[in-house]
């Protein structure tokens, strides 16, 4: 079932500049995303981790999720990015390049040796996976269900479009079946659905238009390159004043059937079932962070002792 | 010693000039009536066109001793200033004061003047070499900074005579009418120059452009100028103004920007009627941006926007946007094309924009200002002059005033500068009392002063987050560590004036 916490921007942040790493804790995004992966020239990979690491261990005040892009499979550098990483307690993982299941079950296998060596609770460290190839796609149903810990599948059409041997035009058509594919397997799974970044950040009208198109697809989030366009995608994602209504609603019915013990719970005569609830919640959320509603939402309350 | 209200040690005087220590923004009050510049009397046919600037000079009658006015409308591309003391110097003539709105590095001319003994003493703020090497003991020239609004005041209280003013003259008949927004030197307005030319015993026009009379728009008129003379070039016009002002693209000074957007909308101020004012530089430019936007999307028509005036303001006014724009200092060229054309952008002399002293200037009428900072203290006190190795490097400008005047004073900043803290115990120099500053905009946060405490909910709940300075300042600390204090000699190199013409703050020279 697919969890209400909001995940509409993904910043990437380069691990190797501390100048940027300071300002995580400023950027308005639902996530931010240290960059081991592609921003980071070969021979600063170290550099990257030690930066990175002494930002997240002194990152307490955390505003937001988390995440460390570490580098391939195929790389010799992703244990070395997870051994020095892991520790300083990031949210999760983004894995690059994830194109077949057993990637996944890879990753997380270690990532239950790491919980287990630091102590923590298995299942802490959760993965957001990005398909990068016609393979992957193709094998995407499989892979949005290879692990527990996969809170979101992301596409990026970078690598796609290359893979594929073709031009990236700015329109998107190209892009149709892939983030189709993409979309229903993560919904059939439960878990939610990253779009790919868009790549020039001069462009704010071209990236307001690809904003609106996935949002119409259903993507739950955007991962970015810069934090401008930030605002310009919670723009594009605001629920129209009718959604936040229906979403008030929502939750006051669910509220007062807690308050009444009762399971069923109930709007105008229907029924409300769980995945109606996680998306007012959402709606919520996302009226909240833009100012558009006042109400504080308890998650657990309103949903139960969800995680994730 | 003793202390002002900031708690700034200041002698009892300074170079034989009795110092009144600041006490509070508003309460000092002026004596007497102002001072005026001799009667004279010009009659049919008499000429005022020199040949020269030696003749011009000569004519003036500037002795040792005395003390020259000048403008710094043409900023960085000014010839003016530099042209003047050359003269001055071939002539004979030392211990003279400049007594400009502001040295810009161009000035660094004078740096041999000054060795020589021509210029002894300088009466306003100085940007570039001069300043750094008088702070570091490597000139002898004191300095005293005033608010755009304290020069006017102090020529005309008397405090700063200015005994001959040399004012550039985009464009200028011989008759002696300026215009400042015509000719290849076209800076717009001369806003700083009318208190020079009310009071100044002997006030000559320098032009690069003379036209048949009239000479108009008039910025300054005929019977305030005694004598015009035409030289090759006023300056550089592409040091002179902007080509255009930019809005930032930093996502830190964009977000900085919104967040004070955000607080300006919740203030209460921003309603028909609105009048603001911003500096140049982008992170502000971006604050009147968001404004902007607000203002159509709310169908709010402004008042008025002040002070130096760029193109966004110009757009705003034909946008109908704002009702009227006061011009003390064009930026680029579309506020110069603007105030020559448009008489709903008005050209505002810097008594008028912000001499307290008046019968009411017009940062009193500003709703919002957003302001710049070097340093800020844990006090909300601003420092505008000096940088952080404490070396002066600036002019208090319109700062001080605006915030004096304001309803609502922001000083938006980033946190941090190339591994300085801006939030911070103590600024190096107190250019700006924190209790005329009534919000800290930094990207980590909003800090508020006391009178707009209230507005913390709604902030907070409109995702701005609102911290006390104190927090504010350890969450920079936490990145940045405590600065290490600059060591000073006792020596006082210069005075911090405020508007009113008490002092907030010494400039001392720095060790090493």
């Amino acid at each position: 079932m697919l969890h209400p916490r909001l995940r509409r921007s993904l910043l990437y942040v380069p691990g190797n500049m501390p100048s940027m790493l300071q300002n995580i804790p400023i950027f308005p995004s639902d996530v931010c995303i240290i960059d081991l992966e592609d921003a980071v020239p070969r021979t600063e990979k170290d550099a990257a981790r030690l930066l990175s690491r002494r930002f997240i261990e002194g990152y307490t005040q955390r505003n937001k999720e988390l995440y460390v892009r570490i580098n391939g499979l195929d790389t010799p550098y992703f244990r070395d990015d997870l051994a020095q990483i892991l520790p300083a307690m990031p949210d999760g993982i983004r894995l690059p390049k994830c194109e077949h299941p057993s990637h996944l079950r890879r990753i997380d296998d270690l990532l239950t040796e790491f919980e287990e060596y630091l102590g923590c609770e298995i299942g802490r460290f959760k993965i957001i996976a990005s398909v990068e190839s016609a393979q992957g796609i193709l094998n995407v149903n499989e892979t949005a269900r290879a692990s527990e810990r996969l809170v979101a599948l992301g596409f990026s059409a970078e690598d796609y479009t290359a893979n594929l041997q073709i031009d990236r035009p700015k329109t998107g058509e190209h892009l149709v079946v892939p983030r189709q594919l993409l979309l229903m397997a993560c919904r059939a799974a439960g878990i939610q659905a990253i779009d790919t970044v868009w790549a020039d950040a001069s462009d704010q009208e071209g990236f307001r238009r690809e904003c609106e198109h996935i949002k119409v697809l259903g993507f739950d989030g955007k991962s970015l390159i810069n934090p401008r366009q930030i605002d310009v995608l919670h723009d594009v994602m605001a629920p129209k004043p009718e959604e936040i209504d229906y979403a008030l609603q929502v939750v006051d019915a669910i509220r007062g059937a807690r308050e009444q013990g009762t399971g069923v719970v109930s709007l105008g005569g229907k029924m409300i079932d769980a995945p109606v609830v996680a998306r007012a919640v959402r709606v919520l959320l996302s009226a909240k962070s833009l100012g558009l509603v006042d109400t504080d939402i308890d998650e657990r309350v309103i949903y139960g002792d969800a995680d994730a | 010693m003793s202390k002002n209200s900031l708690g700034r040690e200041l002698p009892e005087t300074w170079r034989g000039r009795t110092l009144r220590p600041y006490r509070d923004p508003f309460s000092a009050q002026p004596e007497g009536p102002r001072v005026a510049r001799p009667i004279r009397r010009v009659n049919p046919g008499d000429n005022k066109l020199l040949g020269s600037l030696r003749e011009a000079i000569e004519a003036s009658g500037l002795r040792d001793g005395m003390t020259i006015g000048a403008h710094h409308h043409l900023r960085n591309g000014d010839l003016v200033l530099n042209s003047v003391v050359k003269e001055i110097a071939a002539l004979g003539l030392r211990d003279i004061g400049i007594a400009s709105s502001s040295v810009h590095p161009v000035h660094e001319a004078l740096i041999p003047y000054i060795r020589d003994g021509v210029i002894s003493h300088i009466e306003c703020g100085v940007n570039g070499q001069i300043s750094r090497m008088v702070s570091t003991g490597q000139l002898d020239v004191p300095i005293i900074t005033r608010t755009h609004g304290g020069r006017g005041r102090a020529m005309m209280c008397g405090d700063l005579k200015v005994d001959v003013a040399f004012v550039g003259a985009p464009t200028c008949d011989e008759y002696g009418n300026i215009c400042a927004s015509k000719g290849p030197s076209a800076c717009g307005v001369v806003g700083y120059s009318h208190s020079d030319a009310d009071y100044a015993d002997c006030v000559i026009a320098i032009t690069d452009n003379l036209v048949p009379y009239p000479a108009f728009p008039i910025s300054i008129p005929q019977t305030k100028v005694d004598y015009v003379v035409k030289i090759d070039s006023l300056g550089n016009p592409a040091k002179i103004v902007s080509t255009t002002t930019r809005i930032t693209t930093d996502p830190i000074g964009l977000q900085i920007a919104k967040y004070a957007a955000t607080v300006i909308e919740l203030s209460g101020l921003l309603r028909n009627g609105f009048s603001f004012q911003t500096g140049a530089g982008g992170a502000s430019l971006a604050v009147a941006a968001n404004v902007r936007d607000l203002m159509r999307k709310q169908a709010i028509t402004g008042s008025f926007g002040a002070g130096g005036i760029t193109g966004y303001f110009v757009e705003m006014l034909e946008e109908g946007l704002l009702e009227a724009l006061f011009d003390v200092q064009s930026f680029d060229l579309k506020a110069v094309a603007s105030v020559g054309r448009n008489p709903a952008h008005i050209e505002m002399s810097a008594d008028m924009y912000a001499n307290p002293f008046n019968a009411g200037c017009v940062v009193n009428r500003l709703d919002c200002v957003v302001l710049g900072a070097r340093e800020i203290d844990v006090n909300f006190n601003v420092n505008v002059n000096t940088e952080s190795d404490g070396t002066l490097n600036g002019n208090t400008g319109g700062h001080a005033d605006t915030a004096a005047g304001a309803k609502l004073a922001i000083v938006v900043a980033p946190s941090i500068r190339a591994r300085l803290p801006i939030v911070r115990d103590e600024v190096t120099t107190i250019s700006t009392p924190g209790e005329t500053i009534d919000a800290i905009v930094t990207e980590r946060g909003v800090a508020l002063n006391s009178k707009y405490q209230a507005l913390a909910p709604d902030l907070r709940r409109r995702g701005v987050p609102v911290k006390s300075i104190i927090e504010l300042r350890d969450e920079i600390y936490g990145i940045t560590g405590a600065p290490r204090p600059i060591e000073f000699t006792d020596k006082i190199v210069g005075l911090v004036e405020y508007r009113d013409g008490t002092i907030t703050d010494v400039i001392r020279q720095v060790k090493g």
